[in-house]
């Protein structure tokens, strides 16, 4: 019994710490966040040297070969700093290229990928909002061997980075009859859009595909082979974002605590006070538990568990549900201060708000977990 | 990460369910008398004061042991191990790190056979959180100790045969933590006086005791004079990582999910209304991660480091559910839920009527929210103590 993580992913966690302390302080997150395409391509290449971004790919395909237990440690250092990268939405279109793809699709992209020479993203939502395979209405239309997609999907994470995209479209009106396909940059027939998001670190934008061609080199796997593929990287992309989600939440605790011991209002530091305490106690049992919940859907998601859905939910529905008000309580605790733009809270109060429908919210969340509950 | 049992792990987790196979018959068939053989039977076994080492009489049993015990049982819903609650809880664990040869041999036997009850004169009516300020004085008098002053909350004290007192020994002591001391008292010594205190719920299981000029004898004092705040303190830092505690949370919500399917609202059952499933689903998710946050806490243990303040965010968790989840049986009710817990109509025998007013034991006894809160401001945060 050991529910904690080893000494060497440990170890990780100091050497991410340590890079990101001296490579992307609060300073450089802002510059980097402030440009185009919110990304530092000489940053991001070195974290792919040091085997980061390829963390979990396989080894055989230029990855690191670790699991996504260790994942979850590398993404809570990055949600700490607010580090702007596109390593979720990597990971997530490399497991699906290694999940779906054949082996010569693997040996295409996999190696760019884990050596950060190619960023990829997943997109599957639409205007449904529906983070499901419901929510999969783009519809592939035969032409001979090929298939042409009309459409577009929405919000799809790190448009102005990435090179691949992972689109999900479907084959037909079965629930499950749903394809994955890998589209580069620049096809003629794909038009990349990014907006602004609420959280400058987090770029989101809109795919339109006018009679895009996928053909079978494109395609991972078959027409309508997909689904269970689709279900994985739902479950895998709440689970990531969480995991970001709670090392944010415990980067806007420990600035606030910084404050509030060095802030002297009425003659007393301002964290003698109880209300001043208490909430942050209040956000630091939820850090805790968001932790918790989020580390047991990691192993059971990578064992396979047979609760690894609903494990996910849980965490994601808390994560959802709770932190976001770190971020609100944080500017709260600084005063006036809060409400200006060169105070950091603020950047960490936007994460919330990224982070809150990124994979479904809460009420996507508890509806998943209703089903599985109270199914007659 | 690893959730599995090792070998020896798993036999002793066989161990205990074929013991409960044999020995743990359904609720509605247990004799009269049941609870006293089931103690007889546990204490057989080690299994009371399994935590404690073999030389008092403990079972010795390693900390994965204890949690394979602790969970078995609770599982099970079996009656707890031995049912001299205080005397397991921390009397004797003070006992055996600050008594006498001579006080281990004459109390912790009895504790372990469930002989006799121990109540805790603790808090008083000036001094509850902020325990250390307490004023009921202890004076010497040649051989013997003389009390005066009042206990107050003081749990089972109208039964229990002994207590475990905190006096003041030096009344302008420096720093108030000092210059208290921990005395025994029979409870039936002159001058001791118990008036029951009835709760909200209608029940009295606690009491107000008062000390008129009674005399301890110094042989009774448990560590030196003007130890007596170590001696608690340690006693009650034995913190447990607390994953039992999941099993008890967990039938309750499921006896919960039941009621609302019974329970009509607007003409439907309860559980179809959105807002009752999301209230429901939410607890569970609670309750799993306070399951999870022990299973951490646990590792720690398991990994050779002390529990602290990490375990008041359980604390935190299971005051918020004793609170919601009697609050929710009451709204799944209905009109119902305006029923006291007497009342022939109130759901499942008024189970939920007491539950939404006895929380107070749970919330309150363990030191309260608000005090969970500072110590984990003050001691995992590092913000400036009060």
């Amino acid at each position: 019994m050991d529910f904690g993580f080893s000494d060497e992913q440990e170890l990780l966690r100091a050497e991410v710490r340590k890079f990101l302390d001296q490579n992307a302080p609060m300073e450089e997150v802002r510059k980097i966040a402030a440009g185009e395409p919110g990304l530092e391509r000489a940053l991001w290449g070195r974290m792919a040297e040091l085997g980061w971004v390829g963390l979990a790919i396989p080894e055989a395909y230029g990855g690191t070969g670790l699991d996504f237990v260790t994942a979850i440690v590398l993404l809570e250092e990055t949600g700490r700093t607010l580090f702007p990268s596109p390593l979720i939405s990597t990971m997530l279109a490399a497991r699906a290229i290694e999940l779906a793809g054949s082996e010569a699709q693997r040996e295409r992209w996999l190696p760019e990928l884990a050596a950060g020479t190619k960023i990829g993203s997943f997109a599957y939502l639409e205007e449904s909002d529906l983070h499901a395979l419901d929510g999969v209405a783009l519809r592939g239309e035969p032409d001979g061997e090929a298939t042409r997609l009309t459409g577009a999907k929405q919000l799809v994470p790190d448009t102005a980075s990435a090179d691949l995209f992972v689109v999900a479209y479907r084959s037909g009106d079965a629930r499950d009859a749903v394809s994955l396909a890998v589209l580069e940059r620049g096809a003629a027939g794909l038009e990349v859009e990014t907006f602004p998001g609420i959280d400058a670190t987090k770029r989101l934008g809109r795919l339109r595909f006018d009679g895009l061609r996928v053909d079978a080199e494109a395609r991972l796997g078959g027409e309508g082979s997909a689904a269970a593929h689709v279900e994985q990287l739902l479950d895998l992309g709440a689970l990531l974002v969480s995991a970001e989600a709670v090392g944010s939440a415990e980067g806007a605790v420990q600035l606030t605590v910084d404050f509030a011991r060095q802030r002297v209002q009425f003659g007393s530091p301002i964290g003698r006070y109880q209300g001043v305490k208490h909430p942050l106690a209040e956000a630091h049992v939820d850090v805790e538990s968001a932790k918790s919940l989020v580390y047991y859907a990691a192993w059971a998601l990578q064992e396979g568990e047979p609760d690894a859905s609903v494990a996910v939910s849980r965490a994601k529905a808390y994560a959802s549900e709770c932190l976001p008000r770190i971020g609100i309580e944080g500017v709260q605790l600084h005063g006036g201060v809060g409400y200006t733009a060169e105070y950091d809270i603020q950047l960490y109060l936007k994460r919330g708000k990224w982070l809150r429908p990124a994979f479904g919210d809460a009420e996507h969340h508890y509806a998943r977990l209703a089903a599985a509950a109270f199914a007659e | 990460m690893d959730f599995q049992l090792n070998p020896e792990e798993e036999a002793f987790r066989d161990e205990v369910r074929a013991f409960l196979d044999d020995h743990l018959p359904p609720p509605d068939q247990r004799p009269a008398d049941f609870k006293a053989q089931w103690d007889a039977k546990v204490r057989a076994r080690g299994w009371v004061g399994f935590s404690w080492p073999q030389e008092v009489g403990g079972g010795g049993g390693s900390i994965m042991q204890q949690v394979i015990l602790k969970d078995e049982m609770a599982q099970r819903r079996a009656p707890s191990l031995g049912s001299c609650f205080m005397g397991l809880a921390w009397v004797g664990p003070s006992l055996i790190e600050y008594g006498t040869p001579e006080q281990k041999a004459r109390f912790i036997p009895d504790i372990l056979d469930s002989k006799l009850q121990w109540c805790t004169g603790y808090s008083e009516p000036d001094s509850g959180s902020d325990l250390a300020s307490l004023q009921c004085k202890a004076e010497r008098d040649g051989s013997e100790y003389v009390v005066d002053g009042q206990k107050i909350w003081t749990s089972i004290a109208m039964w229990a045969k002994w207590m475990i007192l905190l006096v003041r020994t030096d009344p302008r002591p420096a720093v108030k933590h000092e210059g208290i001391t921990c005395l025994l008292v029979p409870m039936d010594t002159p001058g001791i006086t118990v008036r029951p205190i009835e709760n909200m719920s209608g029940a009295a299981m606690f009491a107000e005791v008062f000390f008129d000029e009674v005399r301890v004898p110094i042989e009774n004092r448990l560590g030196e004079e003007g130890q007596g705040w170590q001696v608690t303190v340690s006693a009650l830092a034995h913190e447990r990582s607390g994953i039992a505690e999941f099993h008890g949370l967990m039938h309750n919500l499921e006896k919960l999910e039941g009621l609302a399917r019974r329970c009509l609202r607007n003409g439907r059952p309860a559980l179809e209304d959105a807002s009752i499933r999301r209230r429901l689903l939410r607890a569970r998710i609670r309750i799993e991660a306070m399951r999870l946050n022990g299973m951490r806490y646990l590792t720690q243990q398991l990994r050779g480091d002390k529990l602290g303040a990490e375990t008041s965010i359980n604390k935190l968790h299971r005051a918020n559910l004793e609170i919601e989840l009697g609050e929710l049986a009451l709204e799944i009710e209905g009109g119902l839920g305006a029923l006291g817990a007497d009342a022939e109509a109130a759901p499942d025998g008024g189970r939920w009527q007491k539950m939404a007013l006895n929380w107070p034991e749970v919330v309150i006894g363990g030191g309260t929210p608000n005090i969970q809160r500072n110590i984990i401001a003050e001691r995992i945060l590092g913000l400036p103590k009060d």
